[in-house]
């Protein structure tokens, strides 16, 4: 298997462990990525705020420069990335004009869009490519005990996805019990994280990122993945300030799915940039991981 | 509360060119079919926090009240995460139409003051314009610049923490050819106008 692959800025900069642990698994399970080379900014939810044909053609950007490299799918592990790259295939697609005025500009510096090429999250081809058989027959140390709380977020199924429900998706907890863990029932799953309003409206984004953790620890989880770097950034990095603020001991460790699966593999976590999580260092998890001789 | 004082809105001082505008732009078209049923503002994780919900918003764009919907803080705290697009019934694209606002907001500066939403878009922007790519740390510290420099005081505990964990790239990272990324964004095509790109 063979995709173009779509790094991203925030897997390059603050959620470097999720391009580390995605790495580290593609390189596992056998799924060559190839990187589509001089890629730029997707855009994520800011850049649409400004104008809208140039946040759609700088998205198109990246799936013309896929198609020149040959690729007939291209993938991210990003959720943002992910939905901008396909709300901008849908639009170019649904929008006949606005794909026309989006082509033009794309000519200008000889790229042509062609829309020939599929964008996938690195989720659904990691469950439903791979295969949860195959995904299996990897654990090395099943992860026996473990309580998954499944955090979707809110861009990787929605609106434009190509697997799974906008409501109460499942893939993540499939992959859970596949590795031995046990998924709890996680309502949130797919509320919002703030995102960049972190930045921007601490005091709104915290409370949404308190009322996730909080519902993640009364269902019994003892970990949280995410799969988008913005949301891990927000429910792993600022839970200091959140138990602070709130006064209540909301903090629980949290990892990417990649990081999960990686460990079950038995791949060693500085591999899987584990330490780079905030949530790590003293995480239960990292204990029993080190009795079964991952990490020790 | 007086309420003879209650500020009474006629029809006849909107704006109907406001409507029209904002239909006109993929996928806000369908905004009339809008039933008011306010599942769009049940399902926002942010609408508490909205001066206005987003089924108001809705109404008051459709029926040409402009100044109110750009003053209002809702379409800024929006943070684009399109549960009200898949929830709503008569299938509008909410999350579109804010962003639609938002646009316009910004081509015609009225934005509430102060809004850091607004400085971290335009900054956001800027930076894919210069370099192709964007790098958080950067672009953080720029808005905390631009805003409110003394909340870098709040932040250097979680600062040191990432550069500690190897999570603090200060390399700004670039396409190799940014002119290329301005050609695409200065493109004008035939007219410009919004209208003749949004005609389906």
């Amino acid at each position: 298997m063979k995709f173009g692959y779509f790094p991203g800025c925030s897997v390059l900069g603050t959620g470097r462990a999720c391009e580390e642990s995605t790495q580290a698994i593609v390189r596992e399970l056998g799924v060559e990525l190839e990187e589509i080379e001089d890629w730029n900014c997707c855009g994520a939810t800011a850049y649409m705020s400004v104008d809208e044909h140039n946040a759609l053609a700088l998205a198109a950007r990246n799936i013309a420069l896929a198609e020149k490299q040959g690729a007939t799918q291209m993938t991210t592990p990003c959720s943002g990335c992910y939905l901008v790259l396909n709300k901008t295939k849908h639009y170019i697609e649904e929008y006949p004009a606005v794909g026309n005025r989006v082509k033009e500009s794309l000519k200008r510096t000889g790229l042509q869009y062609k829309g020939t090429v599929r964008v996938r999250h690195m989720l659904d081809i990691l469950v439903n490519d791979v295969g949860l058989d195959t995904i299996r027959k990897h654990v090395q140390h099943p992860l026996k005990g473990v309580k998954v709380a499944a955090y979707y977020g809110c861009q990787t199924v929605r609106p434009y996805k190509d697997f799974d429900q906008y409501h109460f998706p499942e893939t993540i907890d499939k992959l859970c019990e596949a590795l031995g863990a046990e998924p709890v029932h996680f309502p949130l799953k797919t509320r919002c994280c703030g995102g960049s309003q972190m930045g921007t409206l601490p005091q709104v984004a915290q409370r949404l990122v308190f009322a996730i953790l909080r519902e993640a620890k009364r269902q019994g989880a003892n970990v949280i993945v995410s799969v988008c770097p913005l949301c891990h950034f927000n429910l792993d990095s600022y839970q200091h300030d959140i138990i602070s603020r709130f006064k209540e001991d909301v903090g629980i460790t949290c990892l990417y799915y990649t990081q999960m699966m990686g460990l079950a593999f038995g791949i060693d976590p500085n591999t899987l940039g584990l330490h780079r999580n905030l949530t790590w260092d003293r995480s239960p998890l990292r204990q029993q991981m080190a009795a079964v001789g991952v990490g020790a | 509360m007086d309420v003879t004082t209650r500020h009474i809105k006629y029809q006849a001082d909107c704006d109907p060119s406001f409507p029209a505008a904002i239909k006109s732009i993929p996928g806000c078209e369908k905004l009339d079919s809008c039933i008011q049923c306010g599942t769009c503002s049940g399902v926002c994780p942010m609408s508490i926090y909205m001066d206005m919900t987003p089924r108001r918003v809705m109404n008051l764009v459709r029926y040409g009240f402009k100044k109110e919907v750009m003053a209002s803080n809702t379409i800024w705290l929006c943070s684009s995460c399109y549960a009200c697009t898949v929830e709503c019934p008569r299938e509008i694209k909410v999350t579109d139409i804010m962003y639609a606002l938002k646009q316009m907001a910004i081509r015609e500066k009225a934005y509430p003051r102060r809004f850091r939403m607004v400085v971290l878009a335009n900054e956001f922007y800027k930076m894919v314009r210069a370099r192709g790519r964007v790098n958080e740390i950067h672009l953080v510290t720029r808005l905390n610049l631009l805003t409110n420099p003394l909340e870098m005081l709040k932040m250097a505990r979680l600062g040191i923490e990432l550069i500690r964990r190897g999570r603090f790239s200060l390399r700004p990272d670039a396409v190799k050819d940014p002119q290329r990324i301005r050609e695409i964004m200065e493109y004008q095509g035939n007219g410009n106008g919004r209208k003749e790109v949004a005609t389906k």
